[in-house]
């Protein structure tokens, strides 16, 4: 509904059109408490918007501009109704989403508040969410989030999404900050749940919101589709009835969701056309050998080294090369494993990343280095996010002093 | 270029909620070919049928207007146009004249003092 509001109130009002739909929820709460809840709600609140709409644009109408696409329109009664009518029809909703999603992705803006914005304007999450989002405060968030809006109001208008140059140029942009949201989900450093499948959820609407646009609908949103799918179908195993981290080791494939993988395998392969190999490509592919595995003993390694090697030429990071590290010490023992993580370029960014001390603690433990294995333990920790990280850290923290050197379970770390 | 007003008269509301939707959308892609070729002034407004009369100071003011439906101004929109032929052209696009209405077309008097 904001990116909707926007198109009729202009970017530069964005606040008033947030304000505007804040409002209906209000009096939402207010009504429904009373009179319980309407037939059909989400029109309810739509209608609400509406009136409340058009009640701001009558009253304000000498004392601000508004979208100028609509030009005088606004300004007499004879249109002004069709007007606010025409950009609540069901039709224009989905591409105001998408209009909006773009805007977000604003060059000027850093990674992460084009995530924040998305979050914000196009998922619905409120500043508590997003803060929940991100390893952030409440007061952090919202001043990011502040300074994020103003430099979109200043943007002027909304991105025009039929302009394919631009479309082309942004595109990267958009599913980078759904890439983001779906990580940010699936393996969060939000300190109060480590897996959100209501974030997964959201990115994989607006992805195929994006796939449903004729200019967005390249191999790469496809591949990108496909990575969410493979990657969510495993959700309702990540977390044992009692709220703990599973390993992929440990998982019950029985609780992968078998619908979300055919999916996802068939978005793969719609994916498969043209010369474009982007990341997301190679992470489904990763995603999908482990999708075909009954067992975590049939997975195939081999193929996923060969994968991570790729995707290292494609996107080098040291997250990736982490990743890469530890699908080596599957194939090839844990000595091999240490010796990749010992050569990662740029290892002191991984300084602050729970999962690096984790895994070199864990390929220790393999190698019957209980010492060293605890000192990385610990580490991992200290850099814990939440309590399920912490927990699990200090199962295998356990394992260590008990010199249980088990076929550890080894995790794969969220994505770089 | 000058101004002109456009003043509505008559024409017949919609019988039912669709047939009023499809009037105001006449009216809508009127209004955006008026804002189009540049000659919306100013887009005015509809007027409600009730309204008063005072037609001397001091003396009473009667209920109003007047009955007769072809007579009643339905609002009015201001314009810009190079003449009053002009301006009598744009108004053939209005869709009041659909519905049994007329535009009446007057210059705005320019007074020098």
């Amino acid at each position: 509904m904001v990116a909707a509001l926007t198109r009729v109130f202009g970017l530069h009002n964005l606040e008033l059109a947030e304000d505007v739909v804040q409002d209906a929820f209000c009096r939402a709460l207010e009504v429904w408490k009373l009179r319980g809840l309407p037939e059909n709600p989400s029109a309810w609140l739509m209608k609400t918007a509406r009136n409340r709409a058009l009640d701001v644009l009558r009253r304000e109408r000498t004392a601000r501009t508004f979208a100028p696409e609509y030009g005088r329109l606004l300004e007499t009664e004879w249109t002004l109704a069709n007007a606010v009518q025409e950009v609540f029809d069901s039709t224009d909703v989905r591409d105001d989403q998408l209009r909006m999603m773009f805007s977000c992705c604003h060059s000027e803006l850093p990674e992460t508040a084009q995530v924040m914005l998305v979050l914000s304007l196009v998922g619905g999450f409120g500043v508590r969410e997003t803060a929940a989002a991100f390893v952030s405060s409440h007061a952090a968030v919202e001043k990011r989030l502040t300074r994020a809006k103003k430099t979109l109001k200043e943007s002027g208008l909304l991105f025009d999404i039929a302009d394919e140059a631009d479309f082309a140029q942004r595109l990267p942009a958009v599913q980078r900050a759904l890439y983001l949201v779906f990580s940010e989900g699936y393996h969060g450093a939000s300190a109060r749940a480590v897996v959100r499948a209501d974030l997964c959820n959201e990115a994989i609407r607006l992805t195929l919101l994006l796939a449903k646009h004729p200019l967005a609908a390249r191999p790469s949103t496809h591949a990108l589709l496909a990575l969410m799918y493979l990657d969510a179908a495993r959700l309702p195993a990540r977390l044992d009835p009692a709220g703990n981290l599973m390993t992929l080791l440990d998982q019950d494939r029985s609780r992968w969701d078998r619908g979300m993988i055919v999916d996802g395998v068939r978005w793969l392969e719609r994916s498969a056309t043209g010369s474009e190999i982007s990341r997301y490509h190679v992470e489904a592919a990763i995603a999908a050998v482990h999708a075909r595995a009954q067992t975590i003993g049939e997975t195939d390694w081999g193929e996923i080294v060969s994968h991570y090697d790729r995707l290292l030429a494609i996107a080098p990071s040291p997250i990736v090369a982490l990743n890469r590290a530890i699908a080596i010490a599957q194939r090839d023992g844990p000595i091999r494993g240490l010796e990749a993580i010992d050569s990662i370029a740029k290892r002191e960014v991984l300084d602050g990343y729970p999962f690096y001390h984790a895994a070199r603690g864990e390929l220790e433990l393999r190698r019957a280095n209980g010492a060293k294995a605890r000192e990385h333990f610990h580490a991992a920790i200290a850099a814990a996010r939440n309590a399920e990280e912490r927990r699990f850290y200090e199962s295998r923290l356990a394992a260590c002093e008990a010199g249980t050197a088990e076929a550890a379970p080894l995790r794969r770390t969220a994505r770089g | 270029m000058a101004d002109y007003l456009f003043l509505y008269r008559g024409g017949q509301r919609g019988n039912s909620p669709e047939e009023g939707e499809q009037i105001m959308q006449k009216w809508m892609n009127w209004f955006k070919d008026l804002g189009a070729s540049g000659n919306l002034k100013d887009g005015g407004q509809p007027l409600e049928d009730e309204g008063k009369v005072v037609s001397s100071k001091g003396g009473p003011v009667t209920d109003g207007p007047y009955a007769e439906a072809k007579d009643l101004v339905g609002g009015y929109t201001l314009i810009e146009a190079g003449s009053l032929d002009r301006a009598a052209e744009l108004a053939r696009g209005c869709p009041i004249l659909e519905r049994g209405g007329r535009v009446e077309v007057r210059p705005i008097m320019k007074m020098d003092m």
